[in-house]
């Protein structure tokens, strides 16, 4: 890799740096004027994500303030009852889908490239699509209440009361619309765990990175694994309230409770993946005002990891009063309780480093003070309401809203307040008032305490939550004031938080570099940033580069450090591998387009038009979609770079192109697919679910699709398997008739696969709505057919790139990863198969 | 870094050599949680099923407790024998913590660190996910 012959780029003289500076800069650039919209950088597509999950909170804040003025007094009419109804289900879907999520996906988009020193994460157009996929779907999702059609049955959407007995789309337009927003959260997840993982720069080992890096590669991964259930989910909830398939309905087999499993089994480690990246803003901001390093680094490594895990065995919690068995509630209390454990590690490591260390009294420490404060209640509720018997009382009262709201207030926003006051210079280069912001937070504080304390006794005085109003009974009514006028002070003080954000600057003077005096990478950013993000790419060697290596900021700036220029005037960043982070690849990042706009847009639409039953206008919609995705990943990736390598500057050279495990797409695909596996595991428990509540299952009465065609089908399906990995072989060996061959070969067997799989439950007339059991093994054989269709186009576009030119036996990085779907393919066709024909034979 | 300045790191420094990137793995860090996930979800499905299916929702628990005693024994196993080797990777050399080192050996000795931390919470959390057993005897 090195070659320590070559000259290094470090600029001679003032005007090669300014030289140097002009080249850098050029590609870089935002475009201008309207074309403003096509941005795909970091920078720009971060900051509409944090602005546009502002505005959703602002919306949902909205919300609450009225529901809180119906609830003022007993018997109020302020709102009637179905108008309440769709605003606590979108206060609660908003909160959750369009603000926790999002924020933290919109921050670690602006932040995590500048944190670990890189110019760009590795796939800026996938953020893009993925922020205007969340635009479309959060705006239909909002709107809808201005039409009075609303979803109105709570943010989890239960069954029966969403099947039986709501008529209107409002149930559709939660189904579909936050269905493509959790689409668009796993993009980001994807992008996201690539970026810590392979966009380090050279020297930021695994115990080196910063704690905030940490944390998004816990929440991306929990991203993984949480969300799909809930996408099955709401493809069989969708698929009974369109189609009658009886998923949920136990007259004809089908069980409610399993609809409340696949939902806490996302909606538990949903309330960690908003907490965690929160948490991980006062990881960054609590060393930087304490002016030493973090206390118990690898304590708080342990929090962040642990917790992941043991957020994914509280999800029964939320269904203690089912009437499942007390020995599976046990597992469950048991875990929750566990949960405390890492939660309080952390909790206790940023205490310690702030007591350690000089402790700087400012807003940014105000609001991380008070989100600890308030957390700590928060997490003591949530330990009695973990006890089984506790909760019993307690469940469905005021006392549980009391407990979320401190939780994820004291959670989420006082941290994210705090990450805005603390951040703020990082992205405009200006501070904000620390006036202002203590009137917020003395509002917010104090208002935040005086509405949701009174509501632990409301609830344990017996007022259940989600109902529209209240009797006048003893008690309740000073107690419902009480947290209305609360909700309209912590309303103010946010809104003085607000003002402080957008009111106009330009007057004021930019703030110094590094105005924290903070000793991470992201703080080297000049003020104003420039659009380059990194001037130069580091060598790291210390947690807290800028406090230990000496002259670091100087180096930085006199391009003594990687990448200094851009000769070709292209966008480049480095990959380096997870451990070590040596640098193995110069990557080439791609810049503005409008296609990804497009594809977002013609996405939404089938999602859109299906809420409608507009079926027609949806498989069109959906076909644009794809064409747009692979219009985009023809011409903008796997692009074969004009020479092999390149000088990056301080004695060494690195590879333009790298396939396989050594491409970020390869890494991209098996993350992407790990997602996908899980979302069709959560279909698979549906099959077993069904097994254990129903007395006999399949029933016997009921024709199955045999053991013949899936064995049959089975076959093929492997077949077409083994023919693209060899495909992939004789690529590489340069045996082009060898190459066509094989994939003609696989798309064939994939073809004949899909029929042979159909034909079994097709042959034997199973009908998915006469019984749980048949569409049951129709979505398992559609899901698994779906995925094989997509499999034959990415086949297809293999063959057409290799025909084109622009895949070559050196250059695959196409057919490498197109393989990798289809080991996933081979595992999901095993899976579908052996559930479908052979579990029959079992039983 | 680049391949000459890793081998005279390795000529001055010989505990390198054994300490190459490629032989270390995020998902040994994991194997803890991943044992208390495996162990958690195997007791949650025994249960289910055996209420479900064997012994009816007022039936007594008897074998799947003695199932997930088993289960129970073999993860606390595996988690011991994890942070075993845990702390032989934190002991690594004479460095102690904060291992924030820019070495392979400081890169080694946090890994050991933090497994061995992962695997004393998934040791608490399997011993109290087992502590249902103790008390419950039946499915009601």
């Amino acid at each position: 890799m090195t070659d320590m012959s070559h000259q290094n780029q470090i600029p001679k003289n003032e005007e090669e740096r300014r030289a140097q500076e002009a080249r850098l800069a050029k590609p870089w650039e935002a475009p201008p004027g309207w074309r403003y919209w096509s941005a795909v950088n970091n920078t720009e597509v971060g900051l509409w994500y944090t602005v546009g999950a502002f505005i959703f909170f602002l919306f949902a804040g909205v919300l609450a303030l009225l529901m809180r003025t119906q609830l003022s007094v007993p018997g109020n009419d302020f709102l009637s009852a179905e108008t309440y109804n769709q605003f606590f289900t979108l206060h609660g879907s908003i909160m959750m889908f369009l603000f926790g999520v999002p924020i933290f996906e919109a921050f670690s988009i602006m932040i995590l490239p500048q944190i670990l020193g890189a110019r760009d994460l590795p796939f800026p157009r996938l953020s893009a699509y993925g922020f205007w996929c969340f635009v479309i779907g959060g705006i239909f999702v909002c709107g809808s209440v201005f039409f009075d059609a609303a979803p109105r049955g709570g943010w989890f959407m239960y069954p029966p009361l969403t099947t039986k007995y709501q008529e209107g789309i409002g149930a559709d337009i939660w189904l579909l619309g936050l269905s493509f927003i959790e689409i668009a959260s796993i993009a980001a997840a994807v992008e996201l765990i690539v970026g810590v993982l392979k966009t380090r720069p050279p020297g930021m080992r695994i115990n080196m990175i910063p704690l905030y890096a940490w944390y998004v590669l816990v929440v991306a991964g929990m991203i993984l694994f949480a969300f799909p259930p809930l996408i099955a989910g709401d493809l069989l909830l969708e698929m009974e309230r369109a189609f009658d398939w009886p998923f949920f309905d136990p007259d004809r087999g089908g069980d409610p409770l399993f609809w409340q499993h696949l939902f806490w089994i996302f909606g538990h480690p949903e309330v960690y993946i908003i907490f965690l990246p929160a948490i991980a803003l006062v990881a960054m901001i609590v060393p930087t005002f304490a002016q030493r390093p973090i206390v118990g680094y690898t304590w708080v490594v342990l929090a962040a990891v642990g917790t992941g895990f043991v957020s994914f065995g509280l999800w029964v919690h939320h269904m203690y009063t089912t009437g499942l068995p007390g020995i599976s509630l046990s597992f469950f209390s048991a875990a929750s309780e566990a949960v405390a454990i890492p939660t309080g590690v952390q909790i206790f490591c940023f205490l310690a480093t702030a007591l350690a260390g000089k402790f700087v009294r400012n807003v940014a420490m105000l609001f991380v003070t008070g989100a600890l404060a308030i957390f700590v209640i928060g997490g003591l509720t949530g330990v009695m309401v973990a006890v089984a018997p506790f909760d019993f009382q307690v469940h469905d009262t005021y006392f549980v809203v009391a407990h979320l709201h401190y939780v994820l207030i004291g959670g989420v926003l006082f941290p994210v307040s705090a990450g805005l006051y603390y951040f703020y210079p990082m992205v405009t280069g200006k501070t904000l008032s620390e006036k202002t912001g203590q009137v917020a937070f003395w509002f917010m504080f104090i208002g935040f305490n005086v509405a949701f304390m009174p509501m632990h006794l409301s609830g344990l005085l017996g007022m259940p939550r989600r109902v529209f109003t209240y009797m006048d009974a003893p008690g309740y009514d000073i107690l419902n004031m009480t947290s209305t006028v609360g909700a309209y002070v912590l309303a103010a003080g946010f809104a003085c938080l607000v003002y402080e954000v957008v009111r106009p600057k330009k007057n004021q003077p930019y703030a110094k570099r590094n105005p924290w005096n903070a000793g991470t990478l992201e703080w080297m950013a000049e003020m104003p940033a420039k659009p380059w993000g990194a001037r130069t790419i580091p060598l790291v060697k210390s947690r807290y580069p800028l406090w230990d290596q000496p002259n670091f900021l100087d180096d930085v700036d006199n391009g003594r450090f990687y990448l200094p220029d851009a000769e070709e005037g292209k966008r480049e960043t480095m990959i380096s591998t997870s451990i070590d982070a040596v640098p193995i690849q110069c990557l080439r990042v791609p810049g503005p387009t409008f296609k990804t706009f497009w594809a977002a847009m013609f996405t939404g639409g089938f999602f859109i038009f299906a809420t409608y039953k507009w079926y027609t206008a949806a498989m069109i919609s959906a076909a644009l979609a794809l064409a747009a995705i692979l219009y985009w990943l023809w011409t903008g990736t796997a692009k074969i770079p004009e020479k092999r390598e390149k000088h990056v500057g301080l004695g060494m050279t690195l590879p333009l192109y790298g396939s396989g495990s050594q491409s970020v797409g390869w890494w991209a695909m098996f993350i992407t697919m790990v997602a996908d596996v899980t979302a069709f595991l959560g279909l698979v428990f549906g099959y077993f679910f069904y097994w254990t509540v129903n007395e006999d299952f399949p029933p016997a009465s009921a024709s199955g699709p045999g053991f013949g065609w899936p064995l049959l089908a089975a076959g093929i399906l492997l077949g077409s398997w083994i023919m693209t990995v060899l495909a992939r072989r004789w690529n590489r060996q340069a045996r082009s008739g060898a190459f066509y061959s094989a994939l003609v070969t696989a798309i064939v067997f994939a073809t004949a696969g899909i029929a042979a799989l159909a034909a079994g439950p097709w042959l034997a007339d199973m009908d998915p709505v006469s019984h749980v059991y048949p569409a049951t093994v129709w979505i398992l054989v559609i899901w698994t057919a779906l995925h094989l269709g997509l499999g034959v186009i990415m086949q297809l576009y293999c063959m057409a790139r290799r025909f084109a030119g622009r895949m070559t036996f050196e250059y695959d990085i196409d057919i490498q990863n197109v393989t990798l779907y289809w080991h996933f393919m081979a595992i999901t066709v095993l899976v579908t198969t052996a559930v479908i024909g052979g579990f029959p034979l079992l039983t | 870094m680049s391949e000459n300045t890793e081998d005279s790191e390795i000529t001055v420094r010989p505990e390198l050599r054994e300490l190459p990137e490629r032989r270390e793995s995020l998902w040994l860090l994991i194997l803890g949680p991943l044992i208390w996930s495996a162990h958690f979800l195997l007791s949650y499905i025994t249960a289910a099923v055996w209420c479900a299916k064997v012994a009816g929702r007022t039936g007594s628990l008897s074998c799947a407790r003695l199932a997930i005693a088993v289960f129970t024994l073999l993860a606390l196993s595996g988690i011991g024998l994890t942070a075993w080797g845990a702390w032989r990777r934190h002991k690594y050399g004479r460095a102690t913590v904060p291992h924030d080192l820019n070495t392979a050996a400081d890169r080694h000795r946090f890994l050991g660190f933090a497994t061995l931390l992962l695997c004393g919470l998934s040791f608490v959390g399997t011993a109290y996910v087992a502590l249902g057993i103790v008390f419950f005897q039946s499915c009601e």
